[in-house]
């Protein structure tokens, strides 16, 4: 680093300057800091190589096979047929609504409390958050259920103050109501450091100039925020893809669904010729996912210049 | 350290906004109204369920108060036994994943800076990636000893919590200034084991209890992968048992959702105060 040679903080200039003695050491030393990255990921890379991508392969490949291993398109192209293809409209549906609506109302919410001005209240519906984006699944259905089924008890609460409101949670709609409750705590979660990248100072500099609430999140607000927010959107996106818990548990598979056209495949008999279907549809969520991945690393890229 | 700064940044906006002419000191009155009204229709849409689920939970047949379906719980069949199984697969998970994301993450932010975006990108893939298919490809491919034990739940759990234990891993370590604490404990001559185990470990504790809880929750909440491996987690207990009882199942669900928010609510709350107090006493020692 420095040229003084008296005070160097890198131990391999370091050696190098001190003679032919030590050459020797200083390539084993220089070897051993190439080597030592790659060792100390080595268990993290590995680990991800076998538990992610092996699996996410493997599914790819078999989507490409007959049952006896020949190479075929046969499982894909039943993909555009009758419920399989009805099944990757409905998700696809689904995750659109899932992403978009709570995609919007998290940013409020989020916004809402990281301007509140109690330490407290923020930190709980941080905590909150974290549990709840992670309280998908079958206990979420069933209070769900409790609360807003038949005879629900929201329900029958609501109703005495002279609001009706009975959802059907196990049609599409019901299930959108449901997925909201751990999508928003994700998209809070995902969007809360963006909204700290808003600086006061920005906000004060904008009044100081004159502008009204308004224009200050129309030219300032929005634009700074809104590559983080698609990226959040692309993300509950992903999550609501994929989502199979809740659904499972609220519909019992009366509503076509990619992940539970998968489920009905892994616990049922398939007929002839339908032996790989489940695989193609593997396959053709990993591509949705690919893309949305993309997507989001083009929008983090943009969204990341302003955090800086 | 954020924790530390945020409250004296807020002091400082809100002593400019006093000085401010009274027109925009209005102006700024309305987001406020704007904000009430967010969190109240948010807390209605978050807490109306719960409070049903735990009146669900506490009333016997005649609606009163009662801690007869609590009580029934504990002598449910082959309750005991899903909750077992899935204690056994959350604590090794928790273990396997300790194990692989500290020394990792740590390592990222000591040497590969320049590694935390492909960290950031990788650790966000099992948010998106579905389970399901995790489960089809796991089934196809991983070896059959593997296959017939109940831990290689533990093991794809690991992966399914890293999104989260990686954030909560990354902020922990992003808020010690980890480069002078290594370099110090270099100097009086700690090895790299001492260094992490005495040193950067005891600065991590609050992260690392969120971490280890949120993945104790998500291991307790699982139902997917469980379900298609046919194991008896308890949430595939709860679905299996869902049509004898509905009070039960809901019951269940409650006490897991409040036992881990309850959990976390108090890990924020203890080292709330105590960053308070650390405040207090820089404070006053300046």
């Amino acid at each position: 680093m420095s040229s003084s040679g008296t005070i160097t903080p890198d131990p391999g200039t370091q050696v190098a300057g001190v003679g032919g003695g030590s050459v020797v050491q200083t390539k084993r030393r220089s070897v051993f800091q190439v080597i030592t990255p790659f060792l100390a990921m080595m268990p993290f890379t590995v680990y991800v190589a076998l538990g992610l991508f092996l699996p996410m392969v493997a599914v790819s490949i078999l989507a490409f096979k007959t049952v006896d291993g020949h190479w075929t398109m046969h499982n894909i192209n039943l993909l555009f047929t009758g419920v399989y293809a009805a099944g990757f409209k409905n998700s696809i549906e689904l995750a659109l609504f899932t992403s978009i609506v709570p995609g919007i109302l998290g940013v409020f919410l989020a916004h809402a409390i990281a301007t509140s001005r109690s330490e407290l209240l923020r930190r709980l519906v941080a905590s909150a958050s974290g549990v709840l984006a992670n309280f998908g699944g079958v206990n979420l259905a069933f209070i769900f259920l409790a609360s807003y089924g038949l005879n629900g008890i929201a329900t029958v609460w609501l109703k005495s103050i002279g609001i009706t409101f009975e959802p059907n949670l196990s049609d599409f709609n019901g299930v959108v109501f449901v997925y909201l409750y751990f999508q928003i705590p994700l998209m809070v979660l995902i969007v809360t450091p963006a909204l700290g990248g808003l600086r006061p100072s920005w906000r004060e500099a904008a009044e100081g100039l004159g502008a009204s609430t308004w224009s200050y999140w129309r030219r300032v607000g929005v634009p700074v925020l809104t590559p983080a927010v698609l990226g959040g959107m692309l993300l509950l996106f992903g999550s609501g893809f994929a989502a199979y818990a809740t659904v499972q548990a609220l519909t019992a598979g009366s509503v076509a669904l990619s992940p539970v056209l998968i489920g009905d495949f892994l616990n049922g008999n398939n007929l002839a010729g339908y032996e790989h279907v489940g695989y193609a549809i593997g396959f053709g969520m990993i591509v949705v996912l690919l893309v949305t991945m993309v997507a989001y690393v083009f929008i983090q890229r943009r969204a990341t210049r302003w955090l800086r | 350290m954020a924790s530390l700064v945020a409250p004296i940044g807020t002091e400082e906006v809100e002593g400019v906004a006093e000085e401010m002419p009274i027109a925009s000191a209005k102006r700024r009155r309305r987001p406020r109204f704007f904000r009430g009204f967010v969190l109240l229709v948010a807390a209605v849409y978050f807490l109306l369920p719960l409070f049903a689920g735990l009146k669900y939970t506490f009333e016997d047949a005649n609606g009163d108060f009662s801690f007869s379906t609590v009580r029934s719980i504990a002598s449910q069949p082959y309750l005991g036994s899903a909750l077992w199984l899935t204690v056994r697969l959350a604590v090794l998970a928790m273990v396997v994943t300790m194990a692989l994301m500290i020394p990792t993450t740590v390592y990222v932010h000591l040497k590969l800076p320049k590694m935390r975006r492909v960290m950031d990108l990788v650790t966000l893939l099992p948010i998106v990636f579905p389970p399901i298919v995790l489960v089809l490809g796991v089934l196809k491919t991983y070896p059959l000893a593997l296959r017939n034990s109940p831990y290689l739940l533990s093991l794809l759990y690991v992966i399914l919590a890293m999104p989260f234990v990686y954030r909560s891993l990354d902020a922990g370590l992003g808020a010690i200034d980890l480069k002078t604490l290594v370099e110090a404990s270099k100097s009086l001559g700690g090895r790299w084991i001492s260094t992490l185990l005495r040193v950067i470990l005891p600065n991590l504790t609050t992260a690392l209890i969120s971490a280890v809880v949120l993945t104790i929750a998500l291991v307790f909440a699982e139902f997917t992968l469980a379900y298609l491996t046919q194991w008896q987690t308890i949430s595939v207990w709860i679905v299996q048992f869902n049509g004898t009882d509905g009070h039960i199942t809901v019951a269940v669900s409650m006490l897991l959702l409040l036992g881990t928010w309850i959990l976390l609510s108090a890990i924020v709350v203890v080292d709330l105060i105590r960053s308070r107090q650390k405040l207090k006493r820089r404070t006053t020692a300046s």
